[in-house]
């Protein structure tokens, strides 16, 4: 009925049982409390984080939708997407302040939540480092040069 | 010959009611084997008796070494929760006829028991409790008054009673934050149990220290890491609101800033 157990007294050292002269090793609880534990931090950061990511989440769903129905949909599709169409519209600052907030609030609402997701999934503190480290780079350098790119755009480039 | 001396009517009579049950449980003990196991006791046993009985049939007569937690064994204490079936319950108050395949035979499915996850297992279905109730004293879950010592009772009206009383019923069992994915990979994390039991103070009206449970749960692993998946409202043994009152500490969080 019952399954023997297989290894008995496995990880016992100089062949000796654990019992109560030898004991068996404190497993120490993952990530627990100690007096290592970072500080209260005191701010309002996690509060605007939340905040933000609701609040750019409804404006990205008007932004990004009637983005997609300009490029994709209307007058003949994907196929009139050209340098002249993309510098047509980019002539007009409604245009380019539409792009420029789409940009930023999209990278900054996809970077919150890898950063939400990297800090859920990433067990070694290393890890969580150095992979927000990457996530805060990628989004910077992207947001940085959509930026630039918006503002400098020159149509009569050669 | 043997066979003539038993009393086969008044036997069939006695055991009609059983029901052949197996039960797969997690075994852990640290002093004989690092790794765990699996473990199948089959008890004919009354589909109508908790998983309780189950456990205490096993540990009196078949496997005295089984180690859990019980202590008033009536669904009040909150010892005894544990992973029933994937899903965390009270064993004292699931009953073995709502959770076993009771068809019977070789493919019957066997009632899986196992300690809480996210929590250190220190001997068979015993997990170490320490980081759930050190998340629970960080909420201070006492009441916090200023002024002198009152000659007379704080009074509340019914109203006022009726706006915590949800979160009042809690046992700090830990079925909620042992089923929070969040608190599984990050024990940083409060869990909902503690922020249950800070609810239950920041809305007592006779309360005065709600701001400084809030700023403790308006921090990095405070309430804004609750991402509103329901799991601890499954598996709250008491039936509260678990996730509802979490949302009203971040709303409370929100309406206090603006």
């Amino acid at each position: 009925m019952a399954i023997e157990i297989s290894e008995v007294a496995k990880g016992d050292e100089g062949g000796r049982r654990y019992g109560p002269d030898n004991p068996a090793p404190v497993i120490e609880p993952p990530r627990a409390r100690t007096h290592r534990t970072p500080r209260t931090t005191r701010t309002n950061f996690e509060l605007y984080g939340w905040l933000f990511m609701r609040v750019s989440g409804v404006l990205l769903v008007v932004l990004v939708i009637t983005h997609l129905v300009i490029q994709l949909v209307l007058d003949g599709g994907v196929s009139k997407v050209s340098f002249a169409f993309v510098a047509g519209r980019w002539a007009s600052p409604f245009w380019q302040v539409w792009d420029l907030l789409m940009l930023w609030l999209a990278m900054l609402h996809g970077g919150n939540g890898l950063r939400t997701i990297i800090n859920d999934y990433a067990q070694r503190d290393t890890t969580r480092f150095w992979l927000k480290m990457l996530l805060y780079v990628a989004t910077v350098f992207t947001v940085l040069l959509g930026t630039l790119v918006i503002f400098t755009f020159d149509p009569n480039i050669s | 010959m043997a066979t003539v001396t038993e009393t086969p009517t008044g036997g069939m009579a006695d055991s009609a009611h059983l029901a052949r049950v197996t039960f797969r449980i997690r075994r852990f003990n640290p002093e004989s084997s690092e790794h765990a196991f699996w473990q199948d006791f089959t008890l004919d046993i009354d589909p109508k008796e908790r998983v309780l009985d189950a456990l205490h049939q096993i540990k009196w007569e078949e496997d005295g070494t089984l180690t859990f937690r019980r202590s008033c064994a009536h669904g009040i204490c909150g010892s005894d929760a544990m992973r029933i079936n994937g899903k965390n319950r009270l064993a004292c108050k699931t009953l073995i006829k709502d959770i076993a395949d009771l068809d019977g035979g070789p493919k019957a499915k066997p009632v899986v028991i196992e300690p809480l996850k996210g929590m250190t297992v220190q001997k068979d279905l015993i997990v170490d409790m320490e980081p759930f109730f050190q998340a629970y004293r960080d909420v201070m879950p006492f009441l916090i008054t200023t002024g002198n010592q009152p000659s007379r009772e704080h009074r509340q009206s019914a109203e006022q009673r009726e706006r915590f009383d949800d979160t009042t019923k809690c046992i700090l069992c830990a079925a909620c934050t042992g089923a929070c994915p969040v608190f599984w990979n990050d024990g940083q994390y409060f869990g909902p149990a503690a922020i249950v039991n800070a609810h239950r103070f920041i809305f007592d009206s006779r309360d005065e220290g709600a701001e400084q449970r809030l700023e403790i749960l308006n921090d990095r692993d405070g309430v804004w890491r609750c991402r509103t998946i329901f799991n601890c409202t499954d598996a709250c043994p008491r039936g509260i609101e678990v996730t509802k009152a979490i949302q009203e500490v971040k709303q409370a969080l929100i309406t206090r800033r603006f």
